[in-house]
Order: C-alpha cells, then sequence, then structure tokens
C-alpha cells in the first residue's frame, strides 16, 4: 500500500483548477505529512493551473487529459481513475462536494469495494486508520466514521477546512500515465448556463446574504442584492421565499436545498427553522436579523440585531460602503 | 416499462433526535418516521411517467427492520403498484455499498428499465447509494435530475441535472439510474382510496439469501454519534438602527474578523 493522499482536481470546465483545491490539498498534505498528489482528469488543463496546484501543496500532479474526459461522465472517469488507483495503490482519495464529485467519489468507492464518506467536516488519523467527522439528521447531531480498509474515500464540504498559504514560485512535477477511456453512453445535450447575476455561486462564496418570507416579495430581494454587491456575497433564501416563487429553487439554504458553510452568512427575515439551520449550521460567522426577539435563528447567531429589515438593511449596506471605501 | 424506486424511511426533521445508549445509533424509541423527502418525488416523478405513458408498473423497494413496512404502504397508497421489503438483520449496520449491493441484487431480479432514487435520505444524508448501485450494475447515473423526458419508444432518456452556474442536459440509454432533486415536482397526497387500496397491494419480503446475497462486514462503520459542541453565545445589539448597524459592521471586522 502506498502512503499518498490522493485530491481528485475540481475544475472551472475552462482548465482552471478551483480555489477549493487549495483546502483539500492543504488537509491531504497535513495528514500524509506532505504527501498530497493531485489528480487531474480533464480535456485541457492550463499550464498555471498545474502551477497553482503546486502551489497549494501537491507534491505531485497526475494529469490525466483526454477529450473523452469531458463533460464529467461517471462511467468514464471511474474505470480511469480506477486502474490508475490499481497501479498506485494511494492511501486515500479526497475530494470537495461538488455536483459531479458527490457521485464519482461514490461511484469509484463501489468499483473499489471500500467505503466511502461523504460531505465530511473533519478528519483525523486514529492509529493506523482515518476517522471522519460528518454532521447527520439535519445536522442536529456529528457522526464519527471509519473504513475497514484503504483507500479511503471521502468527500469535504468546502470552507470547512483551512486552505494553507500557496507557496509561490514552487515547480509542478507532473506524471502523465498512459490511459485509455471507455465508451460512455451518456451524451451532453445542452447546458443551459444561469443567467449571471455577477454575484458568487452560492457554495463557493465566503459571504452569503440571505432572505426568507420577512422579505415581502420578490422585489424586495433588490435591497439584499446590494448589500451584497456591496461585500461581494452570494444571495440565498429560505424554503418559504423559494417555495413562493420569489428566487429560483438553486437559491435555497437547508435541507432540501444547497449546504453552505461560508466564513460570514447574514440571514434577513429567515426564523431559523431546523432544515433552513441544516444547510448553514457550519458557517464560520452568523448574523440574524429579525424582528421577532424569540426567532430561533438567534439561538445559533453570533450577531443579532432585533429590528426591521427594511431599515436595518440600507443602514448595513452604508457602513459596508464606508468600511471598504466604497 | 417497469421502474423501480428505492426508498428510504427516516425520522421526521422535526422530531428531536438524541444518541442511543451504544452511542452508534440515534434512540429510537418516540421517533415520527417518514418516507425521506427526495424519496417522495422519486415516487412521483415513477407514477407521472406511467400516468404519461398510459402502461407500465412502479415498484418500490425499502431495506430496514419492520416497521419500513408503513413506508412501503404509504408509497402504495400514492400509486405505486406493489412492494418489496429486505428484511433481515444482516442489513442493520449496512453502510452504502452493502446497501447498494442488496439494492443491485434486488434489480438483477426484477429488470426495471428504470430507476429512480431520491438525492440523498435525510438522516445520514450520503447520497452514495444511487451512483454505487449504478456503479455495480454497469448503467448510467445522472445527478440531482431537474426535469426528464422519455422518447415514445422507451429506449432513451433526457434529464436536466444542476450543476453549478446552470443545468445539464444529458441524454442516456435505458436503463438508468437517476436521483431525483427538490424543484423536479411536488408529490401527491395519498387519496382516501389509494389508502384503501394500498391494503390490497403486495409486499414481498426478502432476505438476504433470496438475493444469494452471502453475509458481508461494511466497508465504513460508525464509531460515535455526537452531540453538537455548543456554540458559543452570540450577542444582540441593540440601540437605533444607525449606531446597531455600525457596530455590526466594526465587530464583524475588528472582533469576528469576517470581512
Ligand atoms: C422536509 C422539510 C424540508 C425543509 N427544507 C428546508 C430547507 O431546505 N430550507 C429552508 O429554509 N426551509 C426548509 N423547510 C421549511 C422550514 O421548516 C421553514 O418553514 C422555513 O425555513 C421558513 O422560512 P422563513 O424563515 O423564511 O419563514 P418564516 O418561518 O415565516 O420566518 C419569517 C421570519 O421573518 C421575520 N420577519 C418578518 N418581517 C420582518 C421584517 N420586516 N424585518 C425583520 N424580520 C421580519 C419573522 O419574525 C419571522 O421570524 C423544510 C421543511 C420540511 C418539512
Amino acid at each position: 500500500m502506498g502512503t499518498a493522499f490522493w485530491c481528485i482536481v475540481e475544475d472551472d470546465r475552462k482548465g482552471q483548477p478551483k480555489k477549493v483545491m487549495a483546502e483539500v490539498l492543504t488537509e491531504a498534505g497535513r495528514l500524509s505529512g506532505g504527501q498530497a498528489e493531485a489528480v487531474w482528469l480533464t480535456d485541457k488543463a492550463a499550464p498555471d493551473g498545474l502551477e497553482r496546484l503546486a502551489e497549494w501543496g501537491a507534491s505531485k500532479i497526475w494529469l490525466l487529459e483526454s477529450p473523452a474526459l469531458a463533460p464529467y461522465r461517471g462511467e468514464a472517469w471511474v474505470p480511469v481513475a480506477a486502474a490508475l488507483v490499481s497501479a498506485r495503490a494511494p492511501k486515500a482519495i479526497l475530494g470537495p462536494v461538488t455536483s459531479r464529485q458527490r457521485e464519482f467519489l461514490a461511484r469509484l468507492a463501489a468499483r473499489l469495494g471500500v467505503g466511502f464518506a461523504a460531505d465530511t467536516v473533519g478528519l483525523e488519523l486514529d492509529g493506523d486508520t482515518l476517522v471522519a467527522t460528518r454532521p447527520v439528521y439535519a445536522g442536529k447531531l456529528l457522526s464519527k466514521v471509519t473504513w475497514a480498509k484503504t483507500p479511503w474515500v471521502a468527500s469535504l464540504r468546502p470552507n470547512v477546512f483551512k486552505a494553507g498559504d500557496p507557496q509561490p514560485g514552487r515547480a509542478p512535477v507532473v506524471e502523465r500515465p498512459s490511459f485509455t477511456v471507455p465508451d460512455a453512453t451518456l451524451t451532453l445535450v445542452e447546458r443551459r448556463e444561469e443567467v449571471s447575476t455577477g454575484l458568487p455561486e452560492l457554495t463557493e462564496a465566503d459571504l452569503v446574504v440571505s432572505g426568507g418570507r420577512g422579505l415581502k416579495g420578490p422585489e424586495n430581494f433588490v435591497i439584499l442584492e446590494s448589500l451584497a454587491s456591496v461585500v461581494g456575497a452570494a444571495v440565498g433564501a429560505s424554503r418559504a421565499a423559494v417555495d413562493a416563487g420569489w428566487r429560483p429553487h438553486r437559491f435555497q439554504i437547508g435541507q432540501t436545498g444547497r449546504t453552505i458553510s461560508p466564513k460570514l452568512y447574514l440571514g434577513f427575515g429567515i426564523s431559523g427553522a431546523i432544515q433552513h439551520l441544516a444547510g448553514m449550521r457550519t458557517s464560520k460567522v452568523i448574523v440574524a436579523v429579525n424582528k421577532d426577539p424569540e426567532a430561533p435563528i438567534f439561538k445559533i447567531a453570533d450577531y443579532g440585531i432585533v429590528g426591521d429589515l427594511f431599515e436595518v438593511v440600507p443602514a448595513l449596506t452604508e457602513e459596508f460602503k464606508k468600511l471598504l471605501g466604497k | 416499462m417497469k421502474i423501480l424506486v428505492p426508498i428510504k424511511q427516516v425520522p421526521d426533521t422535526a422530531t428531536q433526535v438524541k444518541v442511543g445508549g451504544d452511542q452508534r445509533a440515534i434512540e429510537t424509541a418516540g421517533i415520527t418516521w417518514i418516507i425521506s423527502p427526495y424519496d417522495e418525488f422519486a415516487v412521483e416523478e415513477a407514477l407521472r411517467i406511467k400516468e404519461k405513458r398510459g402502461q407500465g408498473e412502479v415498484v418500490t423497494v425499502s431495506l430496514g427492520p419492520d416497521r419500513v413496512k408503513e413506508a412501503l404502504r404509504s408509497s402504495l397508497a400514492m400509486g405505486a403498484d406493489r412492494a418489496i421489503h429486505v428484511n433481515d438483520p444482516a442489513f442493520a449496520e449496512a453502510d452504502t455499498l452493502l446497501t447498494a449491493r442488496a439494492l443491485a441484487a434486488v434489480f438483477t431480479q426484477e429488470a426495471p428499465q428504470l430507476a429512480i432514487f431520491g438525492r440523498q435520505a435525510i438522516d445520514d444524508d450520503m447520497g452514495a447509494v444511487p451512483a454505487q448501485v449504478a456503479e455495480l450494475l454497469g448503467w448510467p447515473s445522472l445527478y440531482w435530475i431537474m426535469e426528464e423526458a422519455i422518447d415514445a419508444g422507451g429506449k432513451t432518456i433526457r434529464a436536466g441535472r444542476q450543476v453549478e452556474g446552470g443545468l445539464e442536459v444529458f441524454e442516456a440509454p435505458l436503463p438508468c439510474v437517476l436521483a431525483a432533486q427538490k424543484g423536479l415536482n411536488e408529490p401527491r397526497y395519498p387519496t382516501l382510496k389509494g389508502i384503501m387500496g394500498a391494503r390490497k397491494k403486495e409486499i414481498k419480503d426478502l432476505k438476504a439469501g433470496d438475493l444469494g446475497l452471502a453475509p458481508a462486514p461494511p466497508q465504513l462503520s460508525v464509531v460515535r454519534l455526537e452531540a453538537l459542541p455548543p456554540r458559543s453565545p452570540g450577542r444582540i445589539i441593540g440601540g437605533e438602527v444607525k449606531d446597531a448597524a455600525r457596530e455590526l459592521v466594526r465587530a464583524l471586522r475588528e472582533e469576528a474578523k469576517a470581512i
């Protein structure tokens, strides 16, 4: 058995690794004593993308480059990755929780006949094994799980694991093993891009501004958007706001929506139902603005203002403008 | 067209959950059980496909102890034609892979043209079983489905999956595994007639042996369940709105270093 911790690269589909890889590589490096290796399945890797992976801590990059690997299809990726696993026997295979890796890592683990822990928020070595911590039951409990054998396969919740300082100028060590891609039966028919809001993607954002039924109507989300654009935040919503048709479903935060873990979450007119908390409880700093002092969201908030959001949001936007010199 | 819909029975999200005596599972006394909400989207979509095509069979299947019959009965009340209950203590500590192996064995016996799962069960939130069943069977899988359409001949399916920044529509040959995301449909409530009718529908019991499965240890196991560490108490910022806003922004920068 080898000793390397592999990190499956998530990229922007244009040849650049996403910044969440800094978190995964740092964690893999910490657990393996510097043997974090990136595994990149892609149709095209940009040279400076390879440099970035090295700067983020990849001691080696396994580059699997072929037009047949884009778009992502489990049927094509899994056999390619599994063949490399058999040849190289990594100790662990990690990746960030993303739309494709949540399927890919599960399929890969099944192909290898090993355990898979999804959406972990903590990883620790315990003697010869790895123990992962994951939220369960809508985040009401934490479950510690462990593997019967290697490779340990796990996905990491974005924004939870700390990214180390990049090491500028570190040269990438790139290996290009030969491989064959089996034919996939899935074909991509169309990709419908969302109209860009100019704001960051919800699950990737460091800052999230979120609105609930207290916003009273779709038109009022404008005030949250202007606050968000001042601080560079994504805009999310509670299920009540989504079910009322005020925001599309992809913006829903919670048990039946997205799970987010930003540095700062600001919730306006959201009561803090358990199912909402399930999707944002691991945020580092939580701010709640609600006119009801008894609203449950105040129980988990680090800072709260009891008041009318229609007064508080504009005042906050002004203060952030001053702070950020905008 | 035969459609298989695996469902899981989970605690109602509103119920209190407590760590049980052995520290590895929850205390089940006093819990209200429901069908995991994403699995209801899956049952609903299967029923709609059958209704649209004017023929077909919807079979729900679940792994678990006796209480799981109730969830299967609810799916029959919604309109599923029959159900399969894999009820064997051998699966008491099943991980996603053992569950997937059992389901794959059911799939092999039933030979459906399509399987629809929920994207994840809301108890352990693993979201791995649909992909793993597909992998074991060598079928394509499509996760987080927001829409689907099957061709008239019943040979291929088009499904749109939610991804970062948009929707990707794929075409797949059948059989295929789908995992339903919220937004796919609005599940129906069982009618009184449906509930009465469900009593007469078949729920077949299966043991591991009936599926040709030898006992196997899980690859992933729970060491311990823990309550959440308490969050340190927060601060309510009072005063005039303008002052409170200023103080909040200051605190976020200087104390919390969050901006
Ligand atoms: C199976 C299941 C899954 C679910 N999944 C999710 C999920 O993924 N995400 C989710 O969010 N919910 C989910 N829910 C729903 C959840 O239970 C709540 O109903 C929902 O979160 C409530 O949304 P809300 O806080 O916006 O609305 P409400 O609970 O109605 O709260 C509105 C709040 O706004 C405040 N308010 C009103 N006006 C103002 C004002 N002018 N200024 C300041 N404050 C004001 C009120 O005091 C109140 O606290 C789920 C429920 C179930 C059963």
